[in-house]
């Protein structure tokens, strides 16, 4: 079988280039077939793997312009292999996720001070127990159209992370969470839903979102493009209304 | 920015300044705790690690973490289930003190937001593992570990915590003060993305960087980079090592990937059958008898099995559709219609880093802790569930100490000697020639060990093993990483790695044909009783002048 791999290497000058491998190997995943190049071909292949059994999050990376975990996805014949969008290319198949990650601390995604008296229940721990299941693979990220207009988005992981302890019944700073995302964040996506079909552990950012923006608006908040349509002086022609 | 930030205690790091009081080498479950602890104790810290923290091996656990919050469970009954399993090689002291600090220890993690799976009375929920006389491991569904690194993480990046990602430890720096006392001062780390060495320097050093698993390659069902650098770094400073023989085998890893297929699906009634279809054996016998009933059932007949066709379509996916998915993925086998073929894996390593009663090693100022260290609190064979745990609370215990220990620490000195060796080294090792491919040497060394330094081992084939690996240290000057090039080299890292594996392996070897004697995981067939008047006694490897040096330390 012959697979094509987006090669990207900065030496001083940069080389990029799409290159062909020929591996034969019944039933293997993508990870297992780098492997093989990596160790029989061309031990120049750069990609990043860890478990191996989809809950580290180090592989993922795009086959035909799609997110993949390379340790869950079965090649077909003439797959296209490239890294991951919005994040800086480091080498091959590797990119420099720490300006995405450093996104969940302008999110204050942790937990606040909890309150050690609040017992949850069945009920209440099965309320972020799927969100609580992001690996931080980065796939939701790299899917998101935003980044092409704001590179400062929060982004659909940190903001499904913020959810995920805002929705925690113990929380007792939930009002400092949602200030935390209401600039660069629950209003600046789209809620065009890119992130979801490429979660790997089926979780749907776009909807952790919408319940963001809901308590921001409990809390008194507003999507500020809408506050900025009376902003101009009750000009209720404006387009952004 | 936290980027700046970081940028600017590096730099002023690299001036020669003291910036941090420990640091902290390995970034999984145990490197987090402790990092958490040490700065609660005042210290400064930085944690330093070969990839990003969430991508650790620690995110692998599925089962749970042992503490004795149970009604039907008492304190007590962990210890005893803890020491009988330990088979003699545990010290009474750190057992009580990983099930006391238990109950504790998974209140901090409730605390800090692990989401505990719960049950209709508001409690967390707790499952039994095997070798548990009670119901004991809390867990998070099928995702305790993530679960638990995941909100350390949070934790971390709360407490302002820096980290050091994608820096590759090589070397431990060694200081001796004006009185001629040896002690750590730092580290030496390639920084992976720009390919240059640096050396980060800290008045206590703690070391949590994993287990040595995969020196079974293809045989471990741990995470690739479970290779050990921190252990063999830190003998190589002048620490001992302990008990390293000591490898638990997991009975049921998936035939070609060696992924684990949890302890559940035999629990619910799961069979082992041979290649002719028939049972063999009681399933539900300790890991370690369970595996070699099974390596002598494949020696025999071929193949063994997993079944769980039996239990129907409908339970398997609502009890165990991890299992389901994993035997799809990785053997192409869909266990509610077909076998799932099996084969018993490394999967723990209970050696590691001799440590006092203070997390303290041979070196002055270099803790360690997790599964790099050896507490003795697992003896010949781990508990399920008892890893994690020891994770909370040996994790805790080096940072506070590590914090304690630097704060009596005024300066640290210069001594740039340990960084130009480094540098050295991995400007020169892409020089070495290439005639032999340390990738089949990797995958050969997999093999040998595997088959001769596993689930059973004898005399002769140990020495066999011994042969071979002393042969691959001569030919390492004829291997080295094809990939020339300085950013990003995963070529070169994997074999720095490889090295270090080499290393640990001759320790590992050494120590098995030392112990003539079996216990627990180690098993000599040559030898099958276990003998408490010579090997009751813990194996201490260490280096005097180079050479490895091997000795039965007798009880604590
Ligand atoms: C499949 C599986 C299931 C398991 N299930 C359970 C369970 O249910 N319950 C239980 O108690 N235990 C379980 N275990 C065991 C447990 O997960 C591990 O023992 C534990 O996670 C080890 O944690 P650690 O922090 O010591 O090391 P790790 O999590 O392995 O972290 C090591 C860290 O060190 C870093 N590092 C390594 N080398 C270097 C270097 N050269 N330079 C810089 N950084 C480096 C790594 O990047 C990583 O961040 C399981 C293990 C596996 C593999
Ligand atoms: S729904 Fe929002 S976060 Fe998700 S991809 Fe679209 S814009 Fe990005
Ligand atoms: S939400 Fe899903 S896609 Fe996004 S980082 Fe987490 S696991 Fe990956
Ligand atoms: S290697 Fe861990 S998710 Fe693929």
């Amino acid at each position: 079988m012959k697979i094509e791999i987006k090669r990207y290497i900065d030496e001083g000058e940069v080389h990029e280039e799409r290159l062909g491998y020929e591996v034969d190997l019944e039933g293997a995943t993508l990870l297992e077939m780098l492997t093989e190049i990596k160790t029989k071909q061309d031990a120049t292949l750069s990609f990043a793997s860890g478990c191996r059994s989809s809950v580290c999050g180090s592989c993922a990376m795009r086959v035909n312009g799609k997110e993949v975990l390379a340790c869950a996805y079965k090649p077909q014949e003439g797959d296209v292999v490239e890294p991951l969008k919005n994040m800086p290319v480091i080498r091959d198949l590797v990119v420099d996720m720490q300006k995405a990650l450093d996104f969940t601390k302008v999110a204050k995604a942790w937990a606040g001070e909890s309150d050690a008296a609040v017992a949850l229940s069945e009920e209440d721990a099965a309320v972020n127990e799927l969100q609580s299941d992001c690996i931080l693979c980065g796939s939701c990220y790299s899917a998101c159209p935003v980044y092409e207009v704001n590179g400062e988005f929060i982004g659909p992981f940190a903001l499904t992370r913020s959810w995920r302890y805002v929705s925690d019944k113990r929380e007792s700073d939930v009002a400092g969470k949602i200030e935390a995302v209401q600039t660069n964040g629950i209003w600046d996506c789209t809620l065009c839903g890119e992130c979801v079909p490429v979660c790997p552990q089926g979780i749907a950012p776009k909807s952790d979102i919408d319940m963001l923006r809901n308590k921001s608006g409990i809390l008194g908040y507003m999507d500020p493009k809408f506050v900025g349509g009376f902003g101009g002086g009750l000009d209720f022609g404006a387009p952004s209304f | 920015m936290p980027n700046n930030e970081f940028a600017k205690i590096h730099a002023t790091q690299l001036e020669g300044q003291m910036m941090v009081d420990v640091l902290v080498i390995g970034s999984g479950g145990a490197g987090m705790v402790a990092a958490l602890s040490a700065k609660e104790a005042g210290a400064t810290v930085a944690i330093l690690g070969k990839s990003y923290p969430t991508r650790s091996q620690t995110s692998m656990a599925q089962g749970g973490i042992n503490a004795a919050i149970g009604e039907e469970d008492s304190i007590e009954q962990h210890i005893a289930d803890t020491l009988k399993s330990s088979q003699g090689l545990a010290s009474e002291a750190a057992v009580e003190k990983l099930c006391r600090d238990g109950v504790e220890a998974v209140r901090w993690l409730d605390s800090i937001g692990v989401p505990f799976s719960r049950t209709e009375e508001k409690k967390i929920a707790q499952r039994r593992l095997g070798g548990a006389s009670a119901v004991r491991a809390c867990y998070a569904q099928d995702y305790t570990g993530l679960k638990v690194l995941h909100s350390l993480y949070d934790t971390c990046v709360k407490e302002g915590i820096t980290f050091y990602n994608e820096y590759f430890l090589l070397n431990l720096i060694r200081q001796t003060d004006e009185k001629g006392k040896v002690t750590v001062g730092g580290a030496t780390a390639l920084n992976i993305k720009t390919g240059e060495v640096e050396a980060f320097k800290a008045k206590t050093v703690i070391m949590a960087t994993g287990g040595y698993s995969r020196i079974y390659q293809k045989h471990s069902t741990n995470a690739t980079g479970s290779t050990g650098d921190g252990l063999a770094a830190a003998i190589r400073a002048g620490a001992k090592l302990s008990d390293m023989e000591f490898v638990q085998f997991h009975p049921t890893g998936l035939k070609n990937s060696s992924i684990l297929i949890s302890e559940s699906a035999r629990g619910a009634g799961g069979y082992l059958l041979n290649a002719k279809g028939e049972r063999f054996t009681d399933e539900l016998q300790p890991r370690d008898a369970l595996s070699r009933a099974i390596a002598e059932e494949i020696e025999k007949s071929g193949e063994v099995f997993l079944d769980i066709r039996h239990l129907g379509e409908a339970f398997i996916d609502h009890e165990l559709p991890q299992e389901r998915k994993l035997a799809k993925l990785y053997e192409n086998v869909d266990p509610v219609h077909e076998l799932v073929p099996i084969k018993p894996v490394a999967h723990y390593t209970m050696g590691g880093i001799a440590v006092d009663a203070d997390s303290q090693t041979a070196v002055s100022g270099l803790f360690a802790a997790g599964e790099c260290a050896n507490h003795n609190v697992h003896g010949a064979n781990r508990l399920g569930g008892n890893s994690l745990l020891e994770l909370i609370v040996f994790g805790r215990q080096a940072g506070e100490n590590a914090a304690k220990t630097a704060a009596a620490i005024e300066a640290v000195i210069e001594d740039p000697e340990q960084l130009k060796k480094d540098q050295n080294f991995v400007q020169g090792v892409k020089y070495f020639t290439n005639q032999i491919d340390f990738y089949e040497k990797r995958y050969f060394i997999g093999n040998i060990f595997y088959n001769n330094a596993g689930i059973k081992r004898n005399d002769m084939g140990l020495k066999a093993v011994l042969g071979a690996i002393r042969q691959i240290q001569k030919e390492l000057p004829f291997m080295g990483p094809k990939d020339k090039s300085k950013s990003y080299n995963t070529n070169l890292v994997e074999f720095i790695e490889f090295g270090n594996m080499v290393e640990l392996a001759e320790i590992m070897v050494v120590g098995a044909i030392s112990r003539n004697e079996s216990r627990g995981a180690h098993y000599r067939e040559d030898i099958p009783d276990r003998n408490d008047t010579v090997y009751g006694a813990h194996t201490i490897s260490w280096r005097e002048d180079g050479v490895l040096c091997v000795d039965f330390l007798n009880k604590f």
